[in-house]
């Protein structure tokens, strides 16, 4: 069965992140002046062939944490979506 | 013909360039803070520089914040009176990125950043030996786009080897049909990935990027 | 809580030094002072176990305009109003965990030491050392570290220039990182990192502060005050964008008259800058810490202190003047925030909301105040005796051309030898329109420094394995080919900053090769009349197997009045002459095709003497001056051949050479005795040449001709130059797409 799987990998959350702070200076020239903070990630998708949705659940964990994310440096949340 | 240097946080190519045209090529020239909106003393017979660098750090994507500050709205406007406007790597992206030049400049190919002499094939000349510096500037447009620009002449520039040959071996980025420096329509804005202001001083030895601000008509 | 020895300890404080805390502020330390004193008598800030030895060379004279060690860099005179600002900084434990922003933070660090100094920097340098590139792990490491450097060099601004790039099997667990930047200044406009003046102002600019590289003192601190901690960020971020508006922010601020002093912060950030800047003054300090700018809710005072976030710099103003200051970091969108003011009583005095949290004076915390200075054991490495059983006897000489040949084309292939361009094209090497080498290249990078009509020459050695084969002679050949390859440029060597990487310094035998190198540097210092500016030590560079090799690696810096004195290193056209300046030796020690090819592990240091390698410079700089050449070239790893092959590569030039002495062929043409050099001269000219080197009584020797592409050797066709160059270009490429 295919699953898709979605993960979200951030910068960790007390590590400086250069480009969310950058945007946030962009957007003062675009006078937006209501956003508070940014962070910036990624946003991967994955199609995954498993036998359930835990298991599918498990290969990309396995996938995050041995390749997409850095631990150093960056945390990561999965959803399978279905 | 007078110009003027826009320099945003991040810019580092500006002194070069003030330099190559004050010093190697004798032109007036001021440099522009890209928080001032004022044009005052241009005329549309002048030219605006958008120099190499890391604007606003590239971070997004490169040239997307440099787009929205006070003075590229004053550049976008010059550049609709039919003002000449130069964008030079970094230029190049902002100028893409503030739809004054079709197409986009994308992370190279090889996915590292380059830095070394490159040659062009320019409109019936001889090869130019120009340094590229960039880790985003792999040109890439639709098809259409694509046929448009060459058969209106648009491409200013295509990566070449020493002969003169558009190959592949010899585009530093993966640039879509070899493309390294394009112009508008009108003929009034020019956006390149290599560097001529680097190339203009006999001290470093080469200068051929004077014949590229002559093809462009700036000198 | 009360402290105690065993909270000392966990902040690598020893019984005794608690005990000399507590002497100097005549009471025990809060958790707080007891940081702040972990910080500074660390290794890093107080040179404890290094400064006896860093004293002994020579630290002053010549064009120095400021003593070692007294500012972040080293500043030398270069005549018409101008100076050059330098320093070589290590990054390696940083670049080890997190290659990408360790070796990142490494390039943003010493180009801050360069700009607080009020210099512009103006060319990059990094001296790089590996594993075995076969290896897996190696090829991750390099790409992370050279990304990493080029992300923040290429971003920053300043040309990356010039560096040396080394494999070998200690370097496996323990890459080594040193970044070098160098910058110029209207000497009239450096400011000094000190602190003046009852009442003024002090200033925190820069980036916002957040709990970074305070790991250590976190883990003491859940023990001492019984609160969890939190998982911190074991790793900085560095942000090239921010520092370069600092840059432009603090070169422009600097205008206004309105400065006292300025230091960066880098390591144990606040505290450190702040102890510093006061002890210099002979000044105290009130600081606020809730007005320090930060990313993160909060923060105690002791990781205010101690954070070492990037991209940050203290400022004292002249009071009165502080709109000036704010005028000009608002202007370039920077943090900056009022902290504080400067006091008479020489006591560093930190609040947080009014609260009183230390007191320290601050004297007592820096290096030649209050901090400790030890004299550590060394003794004699046994593995020296196996060096000294070596006997190049042992080995036997090529038998023919034909192995010659297969020698020189598995060299010419070796990673320590192919060319590094995988690596160079990813730093921008042009930004700045000033690096001579991108058209021309030289044994040292020649830089224009542009508004003072004067060029400078820079360069980074050490041959760690020379150093490793005997400490106090590999030191010297480690500053004598600095000196040699600014002399091959055209210019005249002024200056040394160092990196001294080695082992545990607590371990007699690593502290032998650190004390013997450094007396081995002071004497070659001495000779070429090239001062230590100043640089840094990195201890600990080692694991269970055992230390890296000591690498004492030399960043130096020449000057040439006229850039037209500058002489490159390639064949100009075929027909002419090419000399070998100085005496062939037979002597295969310590080279690359005895260690590689012959795999042999312990050799002698490759035969060097001081006096023979100043006359052959002085010889060699007379003829560069005299243009009585059109290429200079010296000889180091590889050996003549390899100088010889690397002298066509750029113009596509081959060369038809003979052995011009009956010694070992391998020695003679593999061999990396010192003191060599090979020009070339235009025919006509060959006799003025060999003129001028009679009465310099300088050893030269005939070794053939320049030719339009073949390479020739003892009457052998070795094919075209430009197949040993695609072997030469592409070696390194091969190795890493193999994997």
């Amino acid at each position: 069965m295919t699953y898709h799987v979605q993960i979200n990998v951030m910068p960790l959350k007390d590590l400086l992140d250069p480009q969310g702070k950058a945007v946030m200076g962009g957007l003062v020239n675009l006078g937006i002046k209501s956003v508070n903070d940014i962070r910036i990630g990624k946003h991967i998708t994955l199609e995954i062939e498993a036998e359930s949705a835990e298991a599918a659940k498990q290969i990309a964990e396995t996938t995050a944490t041995k390749l997409l994310a850095n631990p150093v440096m960056e945390f990561f949340e999965i959803e399978v979506v279905g | 013909m007078k110009f003027g240097v826009v320099v945003f946080p991040g810019s580092n190519c500006d002194h070069d360039m003030l330099d190559a045209l004050q010093n190697d090529l004798n032109k007036e020239v001021r440099a522009l803070w890209h928080k001032d909106k004022s044009l005052d003393g241009f005329t549309t017979e002048d030219c605006i520089v958008l120099p190499g660098g890391f604007s606003f750090g590239d971070y997004l994507r490169c040239g997307a914040i440099a787009r929205f500050s006070p003075m590229m709205q004053s550049v976008i406007e010059f550049a609709a009176k039919g003002g000449k406007v130069l964008g030079v790597c970094n230029g190049f992206q902002i100028l893409c990125e503030s739809h004054l030049l079709p197409g986009v400049l994308t992370m190279n190919a090889h996915r590292q950043f380059v830095c070394k002499n490159n040659y062009l094939k320019t409109p019936g000349g001889e090869p130019l030996l120009i340094p590229v510096a960039h880790g985003d500037g792999r040109f890439q447009a639709d098809e259409k786009t694509l046929d448009e620009l060459e058969a209106n002449n648009q491409v200013l520039f295509y990566y070449c080897d020493e002969q003169g040959n558009v190959v592949e071996s010899a585009n530093p980025n993966g640039a879509v049909r070899n493309i390294a420096g394009i112009r508008n329509k009108e003929g009034n804005v020019f956006g390149m990935m290599p560097h001529p202001e680097r190339a203009v001083s006999a001290t470093l030895g080469n200068e051929d990027g004077k014949k590229v601000f002559e093809l462009l008509g700036l000198l | 809580m009360e402290i105690t020895v065993q909270h000392a300890q966990e902040l690598r404080l020893t019984a005794e030094e608690f005990e000399l805390i507590k002497q100097k502020l005549g009471r025990t330390p809060n958790f707080t002072e007891l940081c702040i004193f972990s910080a500074m008598w660390s290794e890093h800030c107080s040179y404890k176990n290094s400064i006896k030895w860093l004293k002994t060379l020579p630290r002053e004279g010549g064009r120095m305009l400021v003593a070692a060690g007294e500012e972040n860099a080293g500043l030398m005179d270069m005549g018409g109003g101008y100076g050059v600002v330098f320093k070589i900084e290590s990054h390696n434990h940083p670049s080890a965990i997190e290659p990408f922003q360790g070796a990142a933070t490494g390039v943003g660090g010493i180009q801050r030491d360069i700009f607080t100094m009020g210099a512009r920097p103006i060319a990059s340098l990094n001296s790089l050392r590996f594993g075995n590139l076969k290896d897996k792990k190696t090829q991750r490491l390099m790409a992370g570290i050279v990304h990493g450097i080029g992300h923040y060099g290429n971003c920053f601004g300043v040309p990356t220039v010039a560096g040396e790039v080394y494999f070998e099997d200690c370097y496996h667990t323990n890459p080594l990182v040193n970044a070098m930047s160098v910058g110029i200044v209207d000497t009239k406009r450096t400011v000094s990192a000190t602190a003046e003046g009852k009442g003024n102002p002090i200033f925190f600019v820069g980036s916002a502060t957040g709990k970074d590289g305070i790991g250590g003192a976190s883990f003491a601190s859940a023990n001492i005050t019984e609160e969890s901690t939190e998982e911190l960020p074991a790793v900085q971020v560095g942000d090239p964008f921010q520092e370069k508006k600092l840059l432009e922010a603090c070169l422009e601020v600097l205008k206004t008259d309105a400065v006292v002093g300025m230091q960066d912060m880098g390591a144990a950030g606040i505290i450190c800058s702040t102890a510093e800047m006061s002890a210099k003054g002979g000044v105290g300090m009130h600081i606020d810490l809730e007005k320090v700018p930060t990313r993160q809710k909060n923060m105690k005072a002791w990781e205010l202190l101690l954070s070492e976030s990037q991209e940050r710099m203290l400022l004292v103003a002249h009071k009165g003047q502080e709109s000036k200051i704010i005028e000009v970091f608002e202007k370039w969108d920077l943090p900056c925030s009022e902290i504080g003011y400067v006091t008479d009583d020489g006591q560093l005095k930190f609040y947080m909301n009014g609260e009183l949290e230390a007191d320290v004076p601050a004297e007592e915390l820096v290096l030649g105040g209050g901090a400790p200075q030890y004299e550590r054991e060394y003794t004699r490495p046994a593995y020296l005796d196996k060096i000294s059983a070596f006997d190049q006897q042992s080995i036997e000489d090529l038998a023919d051309n034909n192995a010659l040949k297969q020698g020189a084309e598995q060299l010419i292939q070796l990673p320590n030898i192919a060319s590094k361009r995988w690596i160079t094209v990813q730093y921008d090497s042009m930004v700045g329109t000033a690096n001579t080498q991108t058209n021309a290249p030289s044994d040292a990078a020649v830089v224009l420094a542009k508004g003072t009509g004067k060029a400078l020459a820079v360069t980074t050695d050490c041959n760690s394995r020379y150093v490793y084969a005997d400490p106090f002679v590999g030191a010297e050949i480690a500053v004598a080919e600095a000196a040699r390859n600014i002399v091959c440029s055209g210019g005249e060597p002024i200056g040394v900053t160092n990196c001294l990487n080695f082992g545990n310094p607590y371990d007699p035998e690593v502290y032998y090769q650190f004390v013997k190198a450094v007396q081995g540097m002071g004497e070659a210092c001495r000779k070429f009349n090239t001062p230590v500016t100043g640089g840094n030590v990195s201890f600990y560079n080692q694991n269970p197997t055992g230390p890296v090799y000591p690498t004492p690696t030399i960043g130096m810096v020449g000057i040439l009045d006229d850039i037209n004195n500058k002489m490159s290193l390639d064949y100009k056209k075929a027909g002419d002459k090419i000399y070998l300046i100085g005496r062939p030796k037979n002597d295969i020690g310590s080279s690359e095709y005895l260690h590689k090819l012959h795999k042999v592990e312990f050799s002698n240091v490759p035969a060097f003497d001081l006096e023979e390698e100043y006359n052959l410079q002085q010889a060699v700089a007379a003829l560069i001056k005299e243009k009585l050449v059109a290429s200079a070239h010296d000889i180091s790893e590889g050996g003549l051949m390899i100088t010889l092959l690397e002298k066509g590569f750029n113009r596509n030039l081959g060369f038809d050479v003979s052995a011009t002495t009956d010694i070992r062929q391998d020695a003679f043409w593999f061999g990396e005795a010192q003191s060599r050099v090979v020009v070339s001269v235009p025919a006509a000219a060959a006799e003025a040449l060999e003129a001028a080197l009679k009465v310099a009584s300088v050893d030269f020797s005939l070794l053939g001709t320049v030719t339009d592409a073949a390479v020739t050797v003892d009457g052998h066709a070795w094919g075209d130059i430009r197949e040993w160059k695609e072997k030469y270009d592409t070696a390194i490429e091969k190795m890493i797409a193999e994997n």
